[in-house]
C-alpha cells in the first residue's frame, strides 16, 4: 500500500474515494503523493480507476470524498481552467479547425500574452518537438505521431509546473512509441515538471517513470520505483501483473526472520521470503521471476529446498532460452536462461531439479 | 508512384496502357451503379426536372396570341403605336376574320383573358365581340373599323391595339417585368405606379421573414441540440421524439393550434390579461399578422434545424472541450473559441434547410398569415388557382428559385459549400 499521504508533496491525494453512480466505488481509497519535478506514472489494468484520477486531478471530475491538494492549496473547489495544469489527452484533442501554430497559441491567447511574446513561445514550443516547420498545418494533416508531439507542446507552452498525461501513446506503433517515451521523459527532465502519466504498458512505466502507482480495483496497490517494483513486488496483483512471473501455492510450514519454507500441495517445499505471510499454517502464493530459477545445483545453497521438474518445451529466442516445466503440477512454468556459450540446453522430456535463492522467492497473500 | 515509366504509359497485364484498362473497369463500374439508381433518376425526372423546366418555359411562352388571332399579329406588325392613329382598316379586317375563327374554336374568351393580365379590361372586349362575331361575313359586312368601334368602343382605344401589337410574339417577357411590377410603357419598360406595385414587397418580405425565421430556429435549436448530443443515450432519444413529434402532427393541426393559442381570445391572451399584464380591451394581435406567421413557422421548420446541428455536435468529443479549459479558457471562451466553430457546418446546414424551405412555405403564411404575413408563395398559389395567370405564377417562380440559387451561392463564397454537414 501507499504510504499515508501526510507528508507534504506537490501533489497530494488525501483518502480520496470517487464514485459515479452513487453504488460503485471507482476509487476506493487513494493516498498518493508525487514530489515536485517527479515523474510518477499509473499503471494499472483497464478500468481500474486511472482515467479518473487524472479527471480529478484535472479539475473534470470532483472527488466524492477527500481532498485533493496541489502544491499545499487544496484545489477541489478550483475551477479546471484555473488549476494552471497541461494536459495531454488519449486522442490529442488538437482543436481541428485551428492551425498548428494556433493550437499552441491558444492557451497563451487566453492567458492574454502580447502578440510578440506569443508568438516567440510557440516557436520555441514547436522547435522543443522537433516541428518547427508545421505550424502552419491543420491537425489532420499530420501523422498520429507528429499529432502527439504537438499536443505535447501545447500542454507545455504555457509553463504548467505539473503535466498529466493520459495514455498518450496508445495510438502510436512500437518504434514511434519508444521514440516518444525518450522524447516525452527527456523533455520532463529538462524543464522539471512535475508529470503524471497514465498507460496500461508495463514496459512503458517501468522505462519511463521515477515511481509507478500500479492500480487495481481503485486503490493503488503499490507505490515503487521500477526496480523495486520488479524485483520486490507486494502482493500477488503486482507480482503477476509487472513482468513474467511463475506462482505456486501452499501453505506456510516455516517462518524464521526474514526466510521462511512452504510446502506445496503435493507435498514438496521451498525456501521463500516471507512478504505477506506472518504466521504458520497461512496458505499464501509464492512468485518467482523466470530469470531467477536455478538448475545448477552448484549455485545454491547447500541445504536449499530442490523442486522437481520436467520439461515440457524449449524455446530459442536469440538472447535468452525460455523454457517451459511442470513444476508441483503446474505446466506453466518459466525459466530463462541467458545465450550464453556454456549455457545448458534442456531437453524436453528430461527430468530436472530447480531451486532458487530464498531471496528471490517471495510468499505474497494467497 | 508515378503512372509512367521511361519507357511510356505503363500496360495491364494483357498489354493495353493502365489508364484505358482502369477506364474500362470504372465505366463498367458506373453502368451498373447507374442502373441501380435509375428508377430514382426517372421519378426525379418526371417529377421535379421536368415540371420545373415546364414552369419555366411558362414564364415567357406566349403563342396563344399568334396561334389565336394569325391574320391580326401579321396585319398589325407594321403600326406604329406612337404614332397618334388606330391601326389602318386591314388590321381591323384581319381583326374580325381571326375573331369569326376564334369564337367559332371558342378560344376568344382564353386570348382576352391573356391579354387582360396585361390591360384590364381586353376581357370583357372579346368576350362581347366574340358573341356576334360567328356572324361576321367578312367579305359582305365592312368597313370593320367602323363595325368593330360600333360593336364595342374598346376596338377604338389605341391602348388596346398597342397591347395586342406588344405580346403578339411567342416568347415575352411580360410575365417577368410583371413579377417584378414593371410592365411596358411607351418607352420600353417602366415601373408600375407605386399603388400597383405588389411583388417586389412580397419578395422582400418573404426574404426578410425566412431570415427572421432561420435566425430564430437557429436562437432556439442551438441549445436543444446541444442537450441533445450531451445527454445519454436514453434520455437524448427521448428528447428526440419530442423534438420529431411535429413531424408526426399534421401541418394542419399544428397550424390551426397556433391559432387557437395566439388569437385574441385565445390561451396566451388569455393568461396575459389573467395575471394583468395586458388589459382586457386591449389584447395583443399575435395572429393574422408576421408574428403569428413568424412563430407557427420556427415551431414547423424547427426540428429541420435541430437535426443537422445534432448530427454535428454528436460527432465532436468532450475532449476539446476539457482540453480547452485545461489550457486555461472559461467556460465561454472554451466555448466560443473551440465548441462552436466546430459547430458551424451544423448551423449551416441547417439554416439552408430552414431558409429554403421558409422561402417556399405556403400553407402556414396562408392560414396565420393575414393580409401582412403571407409570403411570394400564396401569391403564387393564386395566381395559378384562382386568377389563372400561369405565366405570371412561373415568372414568380422562377424568381424565388433564382433568389434561392444566388443565395446558395453567396453562401458558398461566404461559408463554403464543404462546411455544410446534413448528417
Ligand atoms: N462518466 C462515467 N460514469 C460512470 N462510470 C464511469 C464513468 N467514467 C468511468 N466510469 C467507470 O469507472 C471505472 C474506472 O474508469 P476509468 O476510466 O478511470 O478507468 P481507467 O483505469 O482509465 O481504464 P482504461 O485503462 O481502460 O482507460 C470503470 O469501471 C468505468 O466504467
Ligand atoms: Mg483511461
Amino acid at each position: 500500500m501507499a504510504d499515508a499521504a501526510s507528508n507534504d508533496g506537490f501533489v497530494v491525494f488525501d483518502r480520496v474515494q470517487k464514485s459515479y453512480d452513487g453504488v460503485n466505488l471507482v476509487v476506493k481509497d487513494l493516498n498518493l503523493s508525487i514530489a515536485q519535478g517527479e515523474f510518477l506514472t499509473m499503471l494499472g489494468p483497464s478500468g481500474s480507476g486511472k482515467t479518473t484520477c487524472l479527471m480529478m486531478l484535472a479539475g473534470f471530475e470532483t472527488a466524492t470524498h477527500g481532498d485533493i491538494r496541489l502544491d499545499g492549496r487544496p484545489i477541489n473547489n478550483i475551477p479546471p481552467h484555473k488549476r494552471g495544469i497541461g494536459m495531454v489527452f488519449q486522442n490529442y484533442a488538437l482543436f481541428p479547425h485551428m492551425t498548428v501554430a494556433e493550437n499552441l497559441a491558444f492557451p497563451l491567447e487566453v492567458r492574454k500574452l502580447g502578440k510578440s511574446e506569443r508568438e516567440a513561445k510557440v516557436k520555441r514550443a514547436l522547435e522543443m518537438v522537433q516541428m518547427g516547420e508545421f505550424g502552419g498545418r491543420r491537425p489532420a494533416q499530420l501523422s498520429g505521431g507528429q499529432q502527439q508531439r504537438i499536443a505535447l507542446a501545447r500542454a507545455l507552452v504555457f509553463e504548467p509546473e505539473l503535466v498529466l498525461m493520459d495514455e498518450p501513446l496508445g495510438a502510436l506503433d512500437k518504434q514511434l512509441r519508444e521514440h516518444m517515451q525518450f522524447e516525452i521523459t527527456r523533455l520532463a527532465h529538462e524543464l522539471g515538471i512535475t508529470t503524471v502519466y497514465v498507460t496500461h504498458d508495463q514496459t512503458e512505466a517501468l522505462t519511463m517513470s521515477d515511481n509507478v502507482a500500479v492500480f487495481d480495483d481503485g486503490r493503488i496497490q503499490q507505490l515503487a520505483p521500477p526496480a523495486q517494483l520488479y524485483e520486490k513486488p507486494e502482493n500477488s496483483f503486482v507480482a503477476q501483473f509487472i513482468g513474467e512471473n511463475n506462482t505456486l501455492e501452499g501453505v506456510v510450514t516455516e517462518l524464521n526472520g526474514d526466510t521462511c519454507v512452504v510446502r506445496l500441495d503435493d507435498g514438496e517445499e521451498l525456501d521463500a521470503t516471507p512478504v505477506n505471510v506472518s504466521k504458520v499454517g497461512e496458505r499464501t502464493k509464492v512468485s518467482i521471476r523466470p530469470e531467477r530459477v536455478e538448475f545448477n545445483k552448484d549455485r545454491l545453497h547447500a541445504d536449499a529446498h530442490l523442486l522437481k521438474a520436467e520439461v515440457m518445451e524449449f524455446i530459442y529466442m536469440g538472447d535468452v532460452f525460455r523454457t517451459r516445466l511442470r513444476v508441483a503440477g503446474n505446466d506453466e512454468f518459466i525459466i530463462k536462461s541467458r545465450n550464453a556459450p556454456d549455457q545448458v540446453r534442456l531437453e524436453p522430456g528430461s527430468q530436472i531439479e530447480i531451486g532458487w535463492l530464498p531471496q528471490d522467492c517471495r510468499a505474497l497473500d494467497a | 508512384m508515378s503512372d509512367t515509366t521511361l519507357d511510356g504509359p505503363v500496360l495491364a497485364a494483357d498489354g493495353t496502357p493502365l489508364k484505358r484498362s482502369l477506364a474500362r473497369a470504372l465505366r463498367r463500374q458506373k453502368l451498373r451503379a447507374l442502373m441501380l439508381i435509375a428508377p430514382l433518376l426517372i421519378f426525379i425526372l418526371v417529377t421535379f426536372i421536368m415540371p420545373v423546366a415546364d414552369m419555366l418555359f411558362r414564364s415567357v411562352e406566349n403563342g396563344i396570341v399568334e396561334d389565336t388571332l394569325p391574320r391580326t399579329v401579321v396585319a398589325l406588325a407594321d403600326w406604329d403605336a406612337d404614332s397618334g392613329e388606330l391601326p389602318s382598316e386591314a388590321v381591323f379586317a384581319a381583326m374580325a376574320a381571326d375573331l369569326k375563327d376564334a369564337a367559332e374554336a371558342k378560344t376568344h374568351t382564353k386570348v382576352g383573358s391573356r391579354l387582360n393580365y396585361e390591360n384590364p379590361g381586353i376581357s370583357s372586349l372579346f368576350r362581347k365581340t366574340g358573341r356576334r362575331a360567328k356572324k361576321f361575313d367578312i367579305e359582305a359586312d365592312g368597313p370593320w373599323k367602323e363595325q368593330l368601334i360600333d360593336i364595342n368602343d374598346g376596338w377604338g382605344e389605341r391602348e388596346v391595339w398597342r397591347t395586342i401589337q406588344t405580346y403578339s410574339p411567342t416568347y415575352t417577357a411580360g410575365y417577368y417585368l410583371n413579377a417584378v411590377d414593371m410592365q411596358v410603357g411607351t418607352d420600353g419598360a417602366e415601373m408600375r405606379p407605386e399603388d400597383e406595385r405588389i411583388y417586389m414587397l412580397l419578395l422582400k418580405r418573404t426574404l426578410w421573414m425566412s431570415l427572421l425565421i432561420t435566425f430564430s430556429c437557429i436562437l432556439l435549436g442551438y441549445p436543444v441540440a446541444w442537450i441533445l448530443a450531451n445527454l445519454p443515450m436514453r434520455q437524448a432519444n427521448l428528447l428526440m421524439i419530442l423534438v420529431l413529434l411535429p413531424f408526426w402532427t399534421s401541418l394542419l393541426v399544428r397550424t390551426s393550434a397556433w391559432k387557437i393559442l395566439l388569437q385574441q381570445q385565445g390561451v396566451i391572451n388569455d393568461i396575459l390579461v389573467w395575471i394583468g399584464l395586458v388589459a382586457d380591451d386591449n389584447r395583443l394581435v399575435m395572429i393574422n399578422n408576421q408574428f403569428g406567421t413568424i412563430v407557427a413557422m420556427t415551431h414547423i421548420l424547427l426540428p429541420f434545424m435541430i437535426l443537422p446541428m445534432y448530427s454535428v455536435m454528436q460527432t465532436i468529443p468532450p475532449s476539446y472541450l476539457r482540453a480547452a479549459k485545461s489550457l486555461g479558457a472559461t467556460d465561454w471562451t472554451a466555448f466560443w473559441r473551440v465548441y462552436f466553430p466546430q459547430t458551424v457546418p451544423g448551423i449551416g446546414a441547417g439554416s439552408i434547410l430552414v431558409f429554403i424551405l421558409a422561402i417556399g412555405y405556403y400553407i402556414t403564411p396562408a392560414l396565420v398569415g393575414g393580409t401582412t404575413g403571407t409570403f411570394i408563395s400564396n401569391r403564387i398559389a393564386f395566381h395559378i388557382s384562382t386568377s389563372l395567370n400561369w405565366g405570371l405564377a412561373a415568372a414568380l417562380g422562377a424568381i424565388l428559385l433564382a433568389v434561392v440559387l444566388a443565395l446558395y451561392w453567396a453562401y458558398d463564397k461566404i461559408v463554403g459549400i464543404d462546411n455544410v454537414k446534413l448528417g
